[in-house]
């Protein structure tokens, strides 16, 4: 037996039959009100796994934001480099400058904790960028799969289908090669940024595309759907104004769950030297980096960049998965 | 007089949820006699299924039962349902698409029942279930069928024979009309009411169909909102209710002889309190076209088949 | 085959029509197996008329076809032969095909059975209101239309707050309310109700009836009942239509086909309607 529907209270007008009933005369709560009271945010207040995520998330996402405000240094500006300060190691004063940073040094002089601070910029930005193109990209076409049905409905499943045979590392190795191929030489390294966001973008659509399909498909045949047909409201109208709103559940989780995804897919590419380029470097770049002098002893270079992007990637997903269980029973 | 078959006293259910304890029952007692039908009428939230699945033991987590006691043949039940679940008492819900396994034929299902609780050996089980798709009326030819190649109302009498199969003393059926076509609606409810009747086991009829309730049941139970407000015999309740509730209910149910298109249709204004906020005093005075001021702030107790104010007086006089 | 009685000055007339649905194996396994093209006749040839400001009722069980013709007379499907006609001005025939310009559209509505898929859980029940009005392009005034909204909820027994809220806020029966209330909101000379009380509470579905025929009589309005309650149907109806198969069996007015049923499927439904001996006496 299920638990039964809980219906707001009510008062009673004054004489029978013809009276007519309303919902209680209290003035009803604004958005954030009923945002605040409601069950999803008692049950965050109440996982700690969730609260340490998603603080460790919002620090994260000020640190990168703030990032002008809160680096000590900015590592781009060459001209505040000093070369002598290479491989300092951290909190120790430089032998040759007597300057000290928090986490050391790269082999030209920048201050890491600096550079993790903007490399983090770019992986978020590349992360989050390419998320919302995946998303926007995916609950579109998910959205007319589903409404318009018939041939259209099949061509875009079969085109998920196959890109889903293929890792998307690769597809977004692809995708990028090809873009590369066609900019012009001078206006890669300006370009990488956004072609890198392209190609994760492209090879992470899939997911949103399927669900929200499959969500449409069920809205598509409830009764106020036929209302809106009723009134003569066209396709396109019902699609993003009626079913839109009303599949959008699920996203939030996928996206939550992509962003975690992009963000390892970044700095893989940027790894693999494919991605960020040195010039506007992310965590992923960072790593590159430091990996070259890992055994020679100047191990800081490879460790810290790598911690951040551990502690990124481990919290985005473990709100990912929080949020996943929490909405999923009222998904149903 | 023989002890009843089935006894319940003062019956609690709640509902921890986040913020607060839902009481989904309160103090529900009642008996039933062997052989006897019994309706348990009400409308949604009301906690008529409710009752019929805590007897059974299956409320679902985090609903428990929070006091009172339920014992069958004098032998206390709640807490150990599963001792007496599909052998003394027996269960038919509302869907039949749901409640037989579509991967199973039909004679799988009866034939594992039957040796499940009655402990016969294979040949005499597939017997007794070919004998037992007789008696509710299903060739017994198609014994090897699949429950998908039945209509709605064949599988509900498949149902039927499950539940009977374990000879139980006690069936719980939960609405199980409701989702059948109103021709094959009569067949059914007269088949379930005829087996029962023979084989001396008594029925909890639950339902919100007060015209099921007066062609099928012998007595009848009037939930609102948690409690009982009125019992009494089926014959009874409905030619003389008393509690201003069941009055309304009868007289909102457009009746086939008596009504026209010119009929207003005597209607109890609001609707039924959800659980989180619950009414003080008694839980329908909100509504009740003969509130008093006791009724604000007391509800009334459950005195002789009726708990409300406008009876108390008279009781209490005459006792 | 009994046809539906005709009327000359008929609000609605349907004559003829039919609706087919294709029910084969695919294509595939049909070359398997040799099987053949298969059809489910749906409706079957149905006839009959509707006075203005007169409720007529389609009754049948599951699978009688009543919930397509209902589809069929808004618009939401295509007969696939036979006329349907509104207040003489034709919707649907068959060389023409559907004729559904928007000054047809705004006088026929439809309320639905189901109270919670109904209304789009995500919309507030103002803008759910309000959305026929512009659809319709009714009233141009944001204003006049937000007073529109509030007296549209009026009508029905609900509170002008009740426009901020969200449907999941309501009780069943104040949804179906609020679905009448849109029904309302293009100022509509014919209304479908398929089956409005059918997912209701007995206490809460008299109220929704009252106020449906109080509407009917407020504002004349024309009324296609749908159901499978004879009792219910016996509340609403002036006259009434018994659909078996897709097909009209029986049709008279509310009272003799009621009371001298001539049809056997007619007089199997009147017997197997539960009733009791309490109930609502008229008046």
């Amino acid at each position: 037996m299920t638990s039964p529907p809980v219906r707001p209270p009510e008062k009673p007008a004054g004489a029978p039959e013809s009276a007519p009933m309303s919902v209680s005369a209290s003035i009803p709560a604004s958005r954030l009100q009923r945002a605040l009271a409601s069950d999803f945010v008692y049950d965050f207040t109440r996982a700690p796994i969730a609260i340490i995520a998603g603080l460790v998330v919002l620090f994260l996402f000020l640190v990168a934001i703030l990032a002008p405000l809160v680096a000590p240094t900015n590592p781009f500006d060459p001209a505040s480099l000093n070369l002598m300060n290479g491989f300092t190691p951290p909190m120790q004063a430089n032998m040759f400058t007597g300057e000290s940073f928090v986490m050391g040094t790269d082999d030209q002089g920048r201050d890491l904790l600096s550079a993790i601070i903007y490399g983090l910029r770019v992986s978020l930005f590349v992360g989050v960028m390419s998320v919302l193109l995946a998303m926007g990209l995916g609950v579109s076409l998910g959205l007319i799969a589903g409404y318009v049905g018939g041939w259209l409905d099949n061509l875009i499943m079969r085109i998920a289908d196959i890109q889903l045979t293929f890792p998307s590392i690769l597809i977004a190795m692809l995708i990028f090669g090809v873009l590369r191929g066609i900019i012009p030489p001078d206006l890669r390294d300006e370009m990488a940024i956004f072609v890198l966001i392209t190609a994760i973008g492209l090879s992470e659509w899939v997911p949103f595309a399927r669900t929200v399909r499959a969500t449409t498909l069920v809205e598509k045949e409830k009764e106020y759907v036929q209302a809106a047909r009723l009134i003569g409201l066209g396709r396109h109208q019902i699609m993003w104004r009626h079913i839109l709103p009303n599949v959008l559940g699920p996203v939030l989780v996928i996206a939550t769950i992509t962003l975690a995804l992009a963000i390892i897919a970044e700095a893989t590419l940027s790894f693999l030297g494919v991605g960020a380029p040195a010039t506007e470097p992310s965590l992923g770049t960072l790593i590159r980096i430091g990996q070259d002098f890992l055994f020679s002893g100047e191990w800081w270079i490879l460790t810290f960049p790598a911690i951040t992007l551990l502690a990124l990637a481990l919290s985005v997903n473990l709100l990912g998965d929080w949020l996943k269980d929490t909405l999923n029973p009222r998904l149903k | 007089m023989t002890a009843p078959l089935l006894e319940v006293s003062d019956l609690s259910v709640e509902f921890p949820q986040r913020r607060q304890r839902l009481q989904a029952l309160d103090r529900i007692s009642f008996t039933l006699e062997a052989g006897e039908v019994l309706g348990f009428v009400g409308e949604s939230g009301a906690g008529k299924s409710l009752t019929g699945a805590a007897i059974m033991g299956l409320l679902e987590p985090p609903g428990r039962i929070t006091g009172g006691r339920i014992t069958l043949q004098g032998q206390r039940i709640d807490g150990q349902a599963e001792s007496v679940r599909g052998r003394r008492i027996g269960m038919i819900f509302q869907d039949p698409l749901t409640s037989l396994n579509p991967l199973r034929t039909v004679g799988d299902q009866l034939v594992e029942t039957i040796q499940l609780h009655l402990g016969m050996d294979a040949g005499a089980a597939a017997q007794r279930a070919g004998e037992l798709l007789d008696e509710v009326g299903i060739d017994r030819g198609r014994i090897g069928a699949y429950p998908h190649e039945f209509s709605g109302g064949m599988r509900q009498r498949i149902v039927i024979a499950l539940a009977l199969a374990p000879e139980p003393e006690l069936i719980i059926a939960d609405e199980p009309t409701t989702a059948l076509d109103v021709s094959i609606q009569a067949q059914v409810l007269a088949l379930l009411r005829r087996l029962c009747k023979e084989r001396g086991a008594a029925v909890i009829l639950i339902t919100h169909d007060m015209g099921v309730i007066a062609e099928t049941t012998d007595r009848v139970a009037v939930l609102y909102a948690g409690r009982l407000v009125e019992t009494g015999r089926t014959a009874e309740v409905i030619a003389a209710p008393r509690h201003p509730y069941t009055k309304g209910l009868m007289a909102a149910t457009p009746n086939l002889d008596l009504v026209s298109v010119d009929t207003v249709l005597p209607q109890i204004p609001g609707s039924m309190p959800s659980l989180a906020a619950l009414p003080l005093g008694c839980r329908f005075h909100p509504r009740c076209g003969d509130v008093m001021p006791v009724c604000r702030r007391t509800a009334a107790p459950f005195i002789d088949g009726v708990a409300c104010h406008l009876y108390g007086a008279q009781t209490q006089e005459a006792g | 085959m009994p046809g539906g009685v005709m009327m000359d000055n008929a609000y609605l007339q349907v004559s003829g029509v039919s609706r087919h649905f294709d029910i084969s194996d695919p294509f595939l396994a049909r070359l398997l197996t040799g099987g053949a093209r298969r059809q489910l006749t749906a409706v079957d040839n149905v006839s009959f008329s509707i006075a203005r400001g007169q409720t007529y009722a389609l009754v049948g069980e599951s699978g009688s076809g009543k919930s397509t013709i209902a589809r069929m007379i808004v618009g939401l499907e295509r007969p696939d032969s036979g006329t349907i006609r509104f207040d003489g001005r034709t919707a649907f025939d068959e060389r023409q095909g559907q004729v559904q310009d928007n000054s047809l559209r705004q006088k026929l509505q439809m309320v639905f059975q189901s109270p919670y898929s109904s209304l789009n859980p995500r919309w507030r029940v103002g803008d759910i209101l309000m959305e026929p009005i512009r659809a319709f392009d009714l009233i141009a005034d944001p204003e006049a239309r937000r007073r529109r909204v509030h007296e549209l909820l009026d009508q029905v027994g609900l509170s002008t707050q009740d426009a901020q809220r969200y449907p999941h806020e309501f009780s069943g029966g104040q949804r179906q309310r609020i679905s009448i209330a849109r029904a309302l909101a293009s100022n509509p000379q014919f209304i479908v109700c398929d089956e409005p009380t059918s997912a209701l509470d007995v206490s809460v579905q008299a109220q929704v009836l009252n106020l449906l025929k109080q509407l009917q009589r407020d504002l004349q309005l024309t009324y296609l009942f749908i159901s499978h309650d004879m009792a219910v149907v016996r509340v609403m109806a002036h006259r009434i239509g018994v659909l078996k198969n897709g097909r009209l069996v029986e049709e008279n007015a509310a009272g003799p086909l009621i009371e001298s049923p001539q049809d056997p499927y007619t007089r199997m439904l009147m017997e197997s309607t539960p009733r009791f001996a309490g109930g609502a006496a008229s008046g």
